[in-house]
């Protein structure tokens, strides 16, 4: 057994205390032989510190494409040759979104919008969004519109938004590789007010942008300062048309490494599989990550590309015998 | 895995939309890729059809428009101007 396992199993598993920078890049570098037992070792992690149930999300985009931003692994960016074109969904169609996604077992539907942060138009839009869904649909309503003003913070929480996403993306040393139109500290700036607002905190990111396995550490050693509610884990896939297009997936074994390195930093947080997975780890690996430490998913579609059937997700669950978390539960 | 079927295409047809100067079953002719807008004359493109098992199509196979495309968690529409909606 590697030594920074058995300093894990009393640090993480039996005190609750995440690994450090130090800790997590150890994990990280892991030979093969040893990544069983990284991911057991973080399974019984999320299972001690979290349970066995697993939260389900369904994600939906409320305004799709002509993003003034840059960051570069995204065919939403106005800014790249992608072929996304800008697209807002109605109301109706909105509020048969979150329906679809309740039916799956779903307890939180987050409305996403690529913006660099909201206009009035959008406020407009989320407000009649969130009500109507409230009055049609029992789930919990989340967002992702980017950067905060303290009003919209504010107008978000009063809506009844429980939980605000706003991804790091990558660690804050190498984040000016992948965006250059905003910074790292503004983003951490409308976390801070997301946090202080009462509204939980959804934080996380996606690997393989060519960051270096230092940096996947830093990245995680930074979301375990920020101390997130939920931790969404993407893979890259790689989208036409954008600076990013050409890079390779993360392979399968590296993207197992970082889940239960990610898992082993933050001990309590909710680890969402995000985009990626489908082409990274594949059915088997989507697995073993769920047997490594991951204990939340998104099911169905993300927001320009597809997943899997909710069916197979939910399937699995069952074969692997953890309980998809309750509405009641979560409130 | 998701299976993409075009609604009004026969049972097993997978809508991968590349398929070489063939008519489509709406009658329009399917000119183009509609992953990546380039032409299918040479040929159907076996990288965008395998890639479009995870994403909706986003060109128009008949007239290489890019189409209004909005994915929701259980499917997707992809709307051409000129030759209507496709849903998946
Ligand atoms: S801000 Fe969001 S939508 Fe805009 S380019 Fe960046 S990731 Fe894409
Ligand atoms: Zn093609
Ligand atoms: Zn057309």
């Amino acid at each position: 057994m590697p030594e920074i396992l058995d300093q894990a199993r009393t640090r993480v598993l039996e005190n609750g205390v995440g690994l450090d920078e130090a800790g997590i890049l150890a994990v990280l570098n892991l030979p093969d032989e040893h990544l069983p037992a990284a991911l057991q070792l973080a399974h019984e992690v999320r299972m001690r510190w979290c349970g066995p149930e697993v939260e389900v999300e369904g994600i939906v985009s409320l305004k799709t494409g002509g993003c003034p931003e840059d960051c570069h692994f995204c065919s939403q960016s106005g800014l790249f040759t992608s072929p996304v074109r800008s697209v807002w969904l109605d109301i109706p169609a909105l509020v048969e979104a979150a329906k679809q996604t309740a039916a799956t077992g779903a307890t939180e539907f987050c409305i996403v919008a690529a913006v660099r942060g909201p206009d009035a138009r959008l406020m407009t839009q989320m407000r009649a969004g969130v009500a109507a869904i409230r009055e049609a649909v029992d789930i919990q309503v989340a967002a992702s519109l980017g950067m905060l003003t303290q009003e919209q913070v504010d107008e978000l929480a009063a809506m009844g938004v429980h939980r605000y996403n706003h991804n790091l993306e990558t660690c804050r040393s190498y984040f000016p590789n992948v965006v250059t139109t905003h910074s790292w500290e503004e983003r951490w700036e409308t976390l801070r007010m997301v946090r202080e607002s009462g509204m939980e905190v959804c934080c996380g990111g996606i690997l393989g942008l060519g960051e270096t396995v230092e940096q996947r550490a830093e990245f995680a050693a930074q979301l375990a300062e920020l101390d997130p509610h939920e931790v969404p884990l993407n893979f890259l896939n790689p989208r036409p048309g954008t600076p990013l297009g050409d890079r390779p997936v993360v392979e399968g074994k590296d993207a197992l490494r970082a889940i239960a390195a990610f898992r082993l930093a933050m001990p309590r947080t909710i680890l969402r599989y995000a985009g990626g997975r489908e082409l990274t780890l594949g059915d088997l690996g989507t697995r073993d990550g769920l047997l490594g430490g991951i204990n939340a998913v998104i099911v169905g579609n993300y927001l320009t590309t597809l997943g899997r059937p909710a069916t197979d997700d939910l399937q699995l669950l069952t074969d692997l015998k953890m309980p998809v978390k309750a509405l009641s539960a979560t409130l | 895995m998701t299976k993409l079927v075009r609604p009004d295409a026969p049972a097993g047809d997978a809508d991968v939309g590349n398929r070489a100067g063939t008519a489509d079953d709406a009658g329009a002719v399917t000119r183009w890729c509609d992953r990546c807008g380039e032409s299918v004359a040479a040929g159907p493109h076996p990288a965008c059809a395998a890639a479009r098992v995870w994403e909706p199509p986003r060109w128009c196979a008949s007239c290489r428009r890019r189409m209004k495309v909005q994915v929701v968690p259980a499917g997707w529409s992809a709307v051409c101007v000129e030759h209507g909606e496709r849903r998946g």
